[in-house]
């Protein structure tokens, strides 16, 4: 699996560049899937979110995707799971404090980031992950954090 | 006699300005280069073994590091620590860990902590449970050391819990967060440093420094970004035991980066318990050099004893003049 998470991480431009037109086909095709509903999608999405992400990303279906904020490595199978960048432990050659065979994620992923967009996109916080999303499908929350954050918008 | 009225204890900032009552805030804001130390928390329920180390690091420190399970080895908690010196009036640092509490847990934490007179919080991620004592256990990190600090700002400033409920007094606390400027990717370092300052880092305390070129690149590039000037940076320091002491930290203790250099020097020394304290003792000195750096936070690890004098011999309690406040009248 290292192996498949590094050679994401050296083509993060390529991945970053399909996650994006994947999300605006998602965009593009909402007013369908909010007709199907949101709930009714969930589980048909995850089975095809699961094998297509496990393979290219190692993912574990945490269901609050950060792809795009981390490089195109999945910050999840950082052994801490840490979602704001590298802890104070990545040893001398870019080994994993926990699991010195495994190159550090978030060195992985900083090289990503700088092939994407520089250091931008991880500069912002991220929010703790909601835990009530795991194993469900990434794609269909971010369509429920869009009409969420719209709807409170339209409060204002 | 009566009960305690709510203040007793519950510490709100007697300074306009200040987000704590402490005196490491207020050594800081003032200017004076402050002095941390880290307490070893004992294998022992007895008060008496917390209260002696305190007793010889508070000859010279602005504040006491309560550690919170360090390195995944279990010993008193930061929480017990801190209950037991705010009630003796130390002044603590509690430092939180992710590791081991989930967001519940922390906040109430927190609010605990501040209701006993803690000034200030060190927000860490924290080691893996792999590296200590209990590697069985089951690792939370539910929040890291960036949301950590989001959360407790928040209870601060905003008087919310995470979950957006209301707090009726909020806890007044000195926010501070680890750096290591010694570990890859490197010329992240200063750009995780901000990040952790916008998430509401107040101060750091680093990584001991044994590399001194190495954190001078990295204070450079903090200046550049001029993040010296929004957070108070505590260099991290500590004596070495002996030669062999330094090759074991250095093998074994995750983010401790300790030059050949050093080693050698020890290795040819007649004495290298001695030859380590002097060796710390210069090192102070030289970071206290470094523009940039408000404080050190030493880390004498079994050796409480050595603080005191390593604080002494560097000479920077000689920079600690009383300035504008010494016609202040004294009791």
């Amino acid at each position: 699996m290292h192996v498949i998470r590094r050679w994401s991480g050296r083509n993060a431009r390529l991945l970053n560049f399909l996650y994006r037109r994947s999300r605006d086909v998602l965009e593009f095709i909402k007013p369908l899937l909010r007709g199907i509903g949101y709930d009714r999608l969930d589980r048909p999405m995850a089975l095809i979110e699961r094998p297509l992400k496990s393979l290219l990303f190692d993912c574990r279906m945490c269901g609050d995707c950060a792809l795009v904020q981390t490089g195109m490595v999945c910050p999840m199978t950082c052994p801490k799971q840490l979602r704001n960048g590298p802890c104070g432990g990545v040893r001398p050659d870019g080994g994993c404090e926990i699991e010195p065979a495994m190159r550090c994620v978030w060195v992985v992923a900083w090289d990503g980031a700088k092939a994407i967009d520089g250091d931008a996109a991880m500069a912002a916080p991220m929010a703790p992950v909601d835990h009530r999303r795991k194993d469900t499908s990434a794609w269909i929350n971010l369509l429920r954090d869009a009409d969420a954050a719209a709807a409170e918008r339209a409060r204002r | 006699m009566s009960p305690p009225t709510k203040g007793d204890s519950y510490a709100r900032p007697t300074v306009t300005g200040h987000s704590s009552a402490g005196r490491l805030e207020r050594a800081l804001r003032a200017g004076r280069f402050a002095v941390t130390a880290e307490l070893n928390p004992p294998d022992s329920a007895d008060p008496a073994d917390v209260y002696s180390r305190a007793r010889v690091l508070s000859q010279v420190c602005d504040a006491i590091n309560a550690t919170d399970a360090s390195g995944a080895n279990c010993h008193m908690s930061s929480v017990g620590i801190c209950a037991l010196l705010t009630r003796a009036g130390y002044s603590t640092i509690m430092q939180i860990s992710c590791r081991d509490r989930n967001r519940i847990a922390i906040q109430g934490d927190v609010l605990g902590a501040a209701a006993m007179g803690v000034s200030n919080i060190l927000c860490l991620t924290g080691d893996g449970v792999q590296t200590g004592d209990h590697p069985q256990a089951k690792p939370v990190f539910d929040l890291d050391s960036v949301t950590l600090l989001e959360t407790i700002r928040a209870m601060r400033d905003e008087a919310r819990f995470l979950s957006g409920r209301t707090i009726t007094s909020p806890p007044n606390v000195f926010l501070g967060a680890a750096a290591n400027p010694f570990a890859p990717p490197y010329e992240w370092r200063p750009l995780r440093l901000a990040k952790k300052i916008a998430a509401g880092a107040q101060f750091v305390q680093t990584q001991y420094c044994f590399d001194i070129a190495m954190l001078k690149t990295y204070m450079a590039r903090v200046r550049d970004l001029g993040l010296h000037e929004e957070c108070f940076i505590l260099a991290g320091v500590g004596p070495l035991k002996s030669a062999r002491a330094a090759r074991w930290i250095r093998g074994n203790v995750p983010g401790v980066h300790i030059p050949d250099a050093i080693i050698e020097r020890l290795e040819g020394a007649a004495d290298q318990r001695r030859e380590g304290k002097q060796l710390c003792v210069e090192l102070i000195q030289e970071i206290a050099e470094i523009e940039g750096i408000s404080g050190v936070h030493v880390m004498a690890y079994r050796q409480e004893d050595l603080v005191s004098e390593i604080i002494t011999d560097s000479g920077i309690m000689a920079r600690r003049r009383p300035g504008r406040m010494r016609k202040v009248a004294r009791v």
